[in-house]
Order: C-alpha cells, then sequence, then structure tokens
C-alpha cells in the first residue's frame, strides 16, 4: 500500500473534530474577555481618574496577573484545554504560556531552566510581533512619511 | 526474522502504575500503586526513575533474589539518553543493556533475553521499562502546566514503571517463538495521530511472523498490539484485510485500550501509550488470564513510534516499529 492509499484509509476512521463547537466557546469565552476588559477599563478609569489608554495598560497587567496565578494554581491549564483560542489569544494565553513554562523548568535552575526556557512558547510571539512592527513601522514610513 | 525458543520461561512480573493507571480499568491488579504524580521526588524525570527502580525491587522480592543473582538487565523507556533506566539501575550493580524502540521496548528485551537465554548464555535476565506522563509531555510536547488543546487521536503517555522476570527454570508461562520487526514509514508525520503511524509497522510484523512460522490467525487465542489506541486499532484490522487479506479482528486487541475507563478519564483521548503501558496491561491481566488458562497462546506486539520533535519539526515522517513475541501455556 503507497502513502496516498494509506492516506485515505486513515481519513476514514479519522474522528470529526467538532469544529463549530469549538469556534462557538471561543467566540463565547474570548467575547467574555472582552467584556472583562472593558469592564476593567471603565472601572479604573473612573475610580483613579485616568485616561483610557493609562486604564487599559492597567487592564492588561490585571488579566495578565490573573493569567498566571491561575496557571500557577495549577487549574489554568484545564480552562485553557477547554476554552481553546477562547483564552489563547488574548494576552492570558500569553501570560499562560510563560508561566506553565518558567514553572516546568524550574527544577534545571534559574539560568539553564527558567531562563533560557521562559520563552519556550512565547518566543516566537514575541520575535514575529517585533518583525511585523517593523515592517508596518517601515511601510507607513515610506509610504505616508511616519 | 523469526525464532523459536526451547527453554525460556516467564518467571515473574512487577508492575508500579501511576494516579491515571490506579483510577483505570485494572486499578486493582497493579502490585503497587501511587496517587503522588511525583512519587515523593522533585521532578518528573526523578519520578520515572524511581517507578522504574521501585519495580525492580518489587520483582527481587517477589522472586526471592538478589541483585547479584541476575544474569543481565536489559531496559529502555522514552526520555533522552535513556536517562530513566541507567539512574534506575545504578544501585543495583547488573550487567547492564540499555534498547530503544520507543513503546515497543519490551519485546525487544524480551527477544534479546530469551535468545541469551537459550542459546545457554545466560540462566536469567530482568527486563525493565517505565515511562511518565508528564515527562513525556515535558520533552515531546509542552510545558505541563501548559494547556495545549489535542486533538481526539491524541494517546496518553501511561505513568509507570514494570519489570519482568525471564528464566531458564520451568515455570506456566514459556517464550515461545519470536519475530524481530522491521521499520515501516507510510508518510505518517502527525504527532498527534501515532497510532496511524505505528499500524503497518504491527501489521508487517504480524504477517511475518505467521508466514515464518506457517500460522493461521486462529492459531493465537489473542493477538495483542501495544498502544494503537481506539483509532490505530481500526486502522489495523482494515489494513490487515486490505494488505495482506487476513481478518484479525475476531481474536484481537490493543493494550492502549485496556489500561483506562473511557467512560470517566477522558482526558485519555483515544488511550494509553508509552513503553509502560503495553507492560502493565500484559504482566498484571494477560499473564494472570494465562495462569488461569482462559487464554493459552498469544502473540504479543507492542508497538513504537520512532522520531524525536527535532526531526519531525525537520519535515521528516513518523517510523513505526513492533516486535512480536509468542508465549504459551505450558500444559
Amino acid at each position: 500500500m503507497n502513502s496516498e492509499k494509506y492516506q485515505e484509509l486513515i481519513d476514514k476512521h479519522k474522528p470529526k473534530e467538532r469544529r463549530a463547537k469549538n469556534a462557538l466557546i471561543a467566540f463565547i469565552v474570548g467575547g467574555i474577555m472582552g467584556i472583562i476588559g472593558q469592564f476593567l477599563i471603565d472601572a479604573y478609569s473612573n475610580l483613579f481618574s485616568i485616561s483610557n489608554s493609562d486604564a487599559a495598560v492597567f487592564m492588561i497587567m490585571t488579566l495578565v496577573f490573573i493569567a498566571c496565578l491561575f496557571t500557577a494554581f495549577g487549574f489554568f491549564d484545564n480552562w485553557v484545554a477547554f476554552a481553546k483560542c477562547g483564552l489563547i489569544i488574548p494576552i492570558t494565553g500569553f501570560a499562560h504560556s510563560m508561566t506553565s513554562s518558567g514553572m516546568e523548568y524550574r527544577k534545571e535552575g534559574p539560568i539553564y531552566g527558567v531562563g533560557s526556557n521562559v520563552f519556550k512558547l512565547a518566543g516566537s510571539v514575541i520575535f514575529y510581533g517585533v518583525v511585523s512592527a517593523w515592517t508596518f513601522g517601515m511601510i507607513r514610513l515610506l509610504i505616508m512619511g511616519g | 526474522m523469526t525464532f523459536k525458543y526451547k527453554n525460556v520461561y516467564v518467571g515473574e512480573t512487577a508492575t508500579f502504575a501511576g494516579p491515571y493507571e490506579a483510577k483505570g480499568l485494572l486499578k486493582r491488579k497493579f502490585d503497587r500503586i501511587t496517587n503522588d504524580l511525583y512519587v515523593g521526588e522533585k521532578s518528573w524525570e526523578k519520578a520515572e526513575i524511581k517507578l522504574s527502580k521501585e519495580s525492580i525491587n518489587i520483582l527481587l522480592q517477589k522472586i526471592g533474589k538478589q541483585a547479584t543473582d541476575i544474569n543481565l538487565i536489559i531496559a529502555g523507556d522514552l526520555l533522552n539518553q535513556l536517562v530513566s533506566s541507567s539512574y534506575a539501575i545504578k544501585d543495583f550493580s547488573f550487567p547492564f543493556l540499555g534498547i530503544y524502540s520507543a513503546c515497543a521496548n519490551i519485546m525487544e528485551g524480551v527477544i534479546i533475553a530469551a535468545s541469551m537465554i537459550d542459546g545457554g548464555k545466560i540462566d536469567n535476565a530482568i527486563i525493565t521499562t517505565s515511562s511518565h506522563n508528564l515527562s513525556s509531555e515535558k520533552q515531546f510536547r509542552n510545558p505541563t502546566e501548559y494547556g495545549a488543546p489535542r486533538p481526539s487521536t491524541a494517546t496518553f503517555t501511561a505513568t509507570g514503571g514494570a519489570s519482568l522476570y525471564l528464566t531458564n527454570d520451568k515455570t506456566d508461562i514459556k517464550v515461545e517463538a519470536s519475530t524481530i520487526g522491521k521499520i515501516v514509514d507510510l508518510g505518517i508525520n502527525d504527532p498527534n495521530n501515532m497510532g496511524a503511524a505505528m499500524a503497518p509497522a504491527a501489521a508487517d510484523t504480524i504477517y511475518r511472523h505467521l508466514k515464518d512460522l506457517n500460522r493461521g490467525v486462529s492459531y493465537y487465542d489473542l493477538i495483542l498490539t501495544g498502544d494503537l489506541g481506539i483509532y490505530g486499532k481500526k486502522i489495523l484490522i482494515d489494513y490487515m484485510n486490505q494488505e495482506y487479506n487476513i481478518d484479525i479482528k475476531n481474536n484481537y486487541d490493543d493494550c492502549g485500550t485496556m489500561l483506562y475507563n473511557f467512560n470517566n478519564q477522558k482526558e485519555v483521548l483515544a488511550g494509553g501509550s508509552g513503553p509502560v503501558c503495553s507492560a502493565l496491561v500484559i504482566y498484571s491481566s494477560i499473564f494472570e488470564k494465562m495462569k488461569k488458562k482462559e487464554l493459552k497462546k498469544i502473540l504479543l506486539v507492542p508497538t513504537g513510534a520512532l522520531f524525536s520533535p527535532t526531526i519531525i519539526y525537520q519535515k521528516e515522517n513518523i517510523l513505526g516499529i513492533a516486535h512480536a513475541v509468542s508465549m504459551e501455556v505450558v500444559e
């Protein structure tokens, strides 16, 4: 049997992933995250009398802190596995990936463990974030003059 | 390559299973269980070493022998450079051979040991293997606290250590014949569907074994693969039919589907995997059935996926291997 024919055989036995259900859960959870974020921005800007953009920074810090803390408590991975992109795409996913990597490699010590592995999953996000920021910054500079 | 043995017997077995396995279908059959994934140690790797080491201790106790009475130990696991095996064995001062064929480790060990015992080079040997769900997650996938979504074809690495004592002293169960597997590559590169990567290797080994010994499927009361899982099992049945025109579905099962309770252990997805998966099932349940004469002739075909995360990222396929050992109840 060649590999094309074998692939057909495998596809026949492959269970269907529930994409619509996953997308719906991610949509709802992601939406709830958005509502929580907006609520925090409004609350911070009213409470401390600061601008919306300053309040947004505090909102991000709050969500990152909560995601890190819940990961450390050991139940956030179950939430992420359930909500999938609903919690991975928001800033909580980034915080979760860094905390989980940090926790995993602490046994190997602060340098060869945590230090060199904490960006194991998040490194790609940072790298391509910087690359795309630079690319689009250059495009904007060249076309719109800054 | 198929060999027959005249003088090799299964002495005793020892199993030490982790928390998920202790909640599974075979919970009462293990020699020892732990509810602590760390097994009292400080890291997943050290926990796996302890599982392996304790299984050897339990085995030595059961057979009533000292480490110095053992001629040879053959051990293998999944961790890089076989650290679980070598660190588990270091305090025993056994003559030691380390082997790797991933989840097919135990039968590679049995084939080597049985050949040496049958050839009169040694009188006895221990075959040990181990795996740990979280040390494997760490090495092959993501950090353990990272909640990466996984498809339902993915398997769940079993946690435990298991040892087997082979001897030339006659017992109830005889190692009758074996077939060494070949590497089979049918272009599968999805580490979340390893059952599909390994099924053709199992099929090839089973086919060659039956052909070399001129036997039919019905010669065996049970043909048992290692860790193909729910979907890999269906693939193997279908593949054997299409490729070799052999129907195995009446006396075939897979250890990966026998370890956990699928009704309330959803986290295991397609079933158990890891070198210790087939060892836990065979040592605790299958040998017991043989001793009760419920099963008389069985063919054990653990399956291994040979790859590393690095080579998969470099766009290579996952290779499959399976070694077959036939065991019989001594009449």
